[in-house]
């Protein structure tokens, strides 16, 4: 599985890329609309284009990245899939309550963590040493909250609420929780 | 003109209140409430700004929260709301050639959610109620966190600012459906067609409803419906506040967290997913056909695109909930990603077509107005697709809840997209509200337009940079982990607050400060003409 640091860095250039072309076409925009000396027509031909061009980025966008993006298959998959290891557990009073004080997971394992909430809205994240972030869910109490991730290489994590549920629940962090051998 | 003189009266002492009429006093009116609101949210903003920087040193994280919940708030109702219904209260009878249904119950829109507004802000402000604007269940109802009396005086404001939205919306359907009396009898099915439901022109195959009303209108309908949810929503939570108050404790657990997120967000996404993005696409046609004085290009599929964006708009809240892992599959995929893309080839449509109006009236001067059309279109081409990539279940899993959904896409489309064009409105309505008052300093003005485009997508970029990279939005960090992008994103945000004082200024020289105090005195002009 991909790791998600790798995604994050291909969206960083791809919205990049698109922010300096979309800059520069605005640059130029104004520019010409105000040193032209003549009107001239914007033929329709152009338009439909434009419009066929983005119903085909609209579609396009979620097939690859359904086909690029391995989490997203299995996400939407996970009731039928054994996991080889699962976490239960369960936030209370903006506390988290572990099944053991460090969670271990083998490498290529395939892991469930099913977050349990049982007063208020929060949510579930893991996050590398230099706080970026792996993955995250949001814990809904009275519901059943799983995420199913594939750990590739020997890591350590935290984890950290990733929803804001009242100022008593700023904090809500247990550092080196997750520890990948 | 010496500069006190000037500040007195004017530039040029051009301004002259006693000439305006009713309408444009209140029109007027409303822009100052929106821009003192304007003023709170942006020094709301640059607070939290530097909380991020160095937490604990102006105020603690409770209060941090407070701000944080009234924020947005503030910004959209007391604000945006503020200037946009005046605007469209003034607009819609304007195009429409009749007076304005009611002048009475857009003065109660008015003064509603002015004083709504400051009531939530200083509830919040005083008890640091803050479930933040997601409410999400059972947070505003969580009494071991929050002030009850607080909580019931902030629902209350909110409450009151949604009754001056419903007044609102009584009066823009009222208004574009009615006959006034000695006024040739209005065509039947004239809502309908403002609304994309009947095709209905004039003889010289004009629409009988311009595309701007008929983009109000069709804005108007989610208005509507937001404004119904979030009064069920707000009466809700009071029950379990009066009930708090009484010494019983109602479950939470009667109400599901997951549906109520669930309706809430449906209702919630109609603001910026509907009315937002079909008000400031018909402010586009509207602004680039003023500008140009020609027709707007493929008027035809604009009108279409409006409807499709009303109608689209009931149906992508899902796309809040893609990290919620108990939400359907079915509605994820095809609400959250799907129809949500739908957003980009609406917006995308709006885009082109006001370009391509631009386009085909070349040479043009590159006026106040050009320049923050100009703006407003670069904000959402920014925001659009940024928040189109937030709403797919793989970005989704590594994206939500972090900076880069409130940076590159909510401010930089608040505040470079909705703000520049207002700013647009703003410059291009002056001279038509004032009766011809000349704008003090094209310098501050030229300061304004810069200040604000930097400053706006500079935040969103080093907001959006920290949050590629780990930083949650909804998290005070301790450690100074994020601290580079947070002092980047401050100065950013100064510049936004520079920029808006500028505007600010120029525009009290222009009108000067009893100008400013004429425009609340009563016109003694009738109230059913708009200019005179």
């Amino acid at each position: 599985m991909v790791d998600s640091s790798l995604v994050l860095y291909g969206q960083t250039v791809a919205y990049t890329l698109y922010v300096v072309v979309i800059l520069l076409l605005m640059i130029w925009f104004g520019y010409r609309i105000t040193s032209s000396k003549e009107a001239s027509v914007v033929k329709p031909a152009l338009f439909y284009s434009f419009v066929s061009f983005l119903v085909v980025l609209g579609v396009s966008l979620h097939l690859i990245t359904h086909e690029t993006i391995p989490w997203k298959p299995l996400d939407l998959n996970r009731d039928k899939v054994t996991p080889d290891k699962v976490f239960e557990i369960f936030i209370k009073d903006h506390t988290f309550i572990l099944p053991k004080d460090t969670l271990e997971i083998k490498t290529n394992e395939l892991v469930l963590f099913r977050v349990h909430s049982s007063d208020l809205t929060y949510g579930f994240g893991l996050f590398r040493p230099d706080n970026s972030m792996v993955f995250q869910m949001q814990v809904i109490p009275g519901h059943e909250n799983d995420v199913l991730w594939k750990f590739l290489k020997p890591e350590v994590f935290s984890i950290r609420s990733t929803e804001y549920s009242g100022w008593k629940g700023h904090n809500m962090m247990i550092p080196h929780a997750v520890v990948v051998n | 003109m010496s500069f006190t003189d000037t500040f007195l009266n004017g530039e040029q002492k051009l301004f002259k209140h006693a000439t305006l009429t009713p309408m444009q006093k209140l029109t007027l009116r409303f822009v100052v409430v929106g821009l003192v609101y304007y003023l709170f949210a942006a020094f709301e903003g640059m607070l939290m700004r530097m909380h991020l920087v160095t937490p604990e040193v102006m105020f603690d994280d409770k209060q941090y929260f407070a701000i944080m919940t009234a924020h947005p708030l503030v910004g959209i109702f007391g604000s945006s709301y503020s200037i946009v219904f005046g605007a469209f209260l003034f607009l819609v009878p304007f195009l429409m050639k009749k007076p304005l249904w009611s002048f009475k119950l857009a003065n109660w829109t008015l003064w509603l959610i002015a004083i709504g507004t400051f009531i939530f802000w200083f509830a919040g402000f005083l008890s640091h109620y803050s479930p933040l604007y997601t409410l999400y269940w059972p947070l505003p109802a969580d009494f071991t966190q929050f002030s009850v009396v607080g909580g019931i005086f902030f629902i209350l404001g909110i409450a009151i600012v949604m009754l001056g939205t419903v007044f609102f919306v009584i009066n823009i359907f009222k208004t574009i459906a009615y006959t006034p009396e000695g006024f040739e009898k209005q065509p039947k099915g004239v809502l309908r067609a403002a609304l994309g439901f009947k095709r209905m022109k004039n003889a010289d195959g004009t629409y009988t409803v311009s595309t701007p009303v008929a983009a109000i209108a069709r804005g108007t309908v989610d208005t509507a419906l937001n404004a119904g949810i979030i009064i069920f929503t707000g009466v809700l939570i009071l029950i379990y506040m009066i009930a708090a108050l009484l010494g019983q404790d109602l479950k939470h657990t009667s109400i599901d967290a997951l549906l109520y997120k669930n309706w809430f967000w449906w209702g919630l996404d109609l603001i910026a997913d509907g009315l937002v993005l079909i008000f400031v696409a018909g402010t586009w046609y509207l602004l680039a056909t003023l500008i140009t004085g020609k027709k707007l290009f493929m008027e035809k599929w604009a009108r279409v695109a409006l409807l499709v964006e009303m109608i689209v708009s009931w149906f992508v809240w899902s796309h809040h909930l893609m990290s919620d892992q108990a939400q359907p599959a079915f509605l994820k995929i095809f609400s959250g990603e799907m129809l949500t893309a739908f957003e980009l080839i609406t917006q995308g449509l709006a885009f082109f077509i006001t370009l391509a109006t631009l386009w085909q009236a070349r040479p043009l001067k590159m006026s106040n107005p050009l320049k923050f059309l100009l703006g407003g279109l670069l904000g959402f081409a920014l925001a659009v697709p940024a928040g189109i990539m937030q709403a797919d279940l793989g970005l989704n899993r590594i994206l939500h809840n972090t900076q880069w959904i409130v940076g590159p896409h909510v401010h930089v489309a608040i505040l470079v997209g909705l703000t520049m064009t207002l700013y647009s409105a703003i410059y291009t309505l002056l001279p038509i509200l004032t009766n011809g008052a000349k704008l003090y300093s094209q310098k501050l003005a030229n300061f304004h337009f810069w200040a604000h485009l930097l400053g706006g997508i500079g935040m969103g970029a080093f907001m959006g940079m920290a949050g590629l990279n780990g930083m949650l939005r909804r998290t005070v960090y301790h450690e100074a982990e994020f601290q580079p992008y947070m002092i980047l994103a401050a100065l950013a945000g100064s510049l936004l607050l520079l920029s808006f004082l500028a505007f600010f200024f120029n525009i009290l020289m222009t009108i000067g400060l009893n100008g400013l105090l004429g425009i609340f005195k009563p016109s003694k002009l009738k109230k059913d003409i708009l200019l005179p």
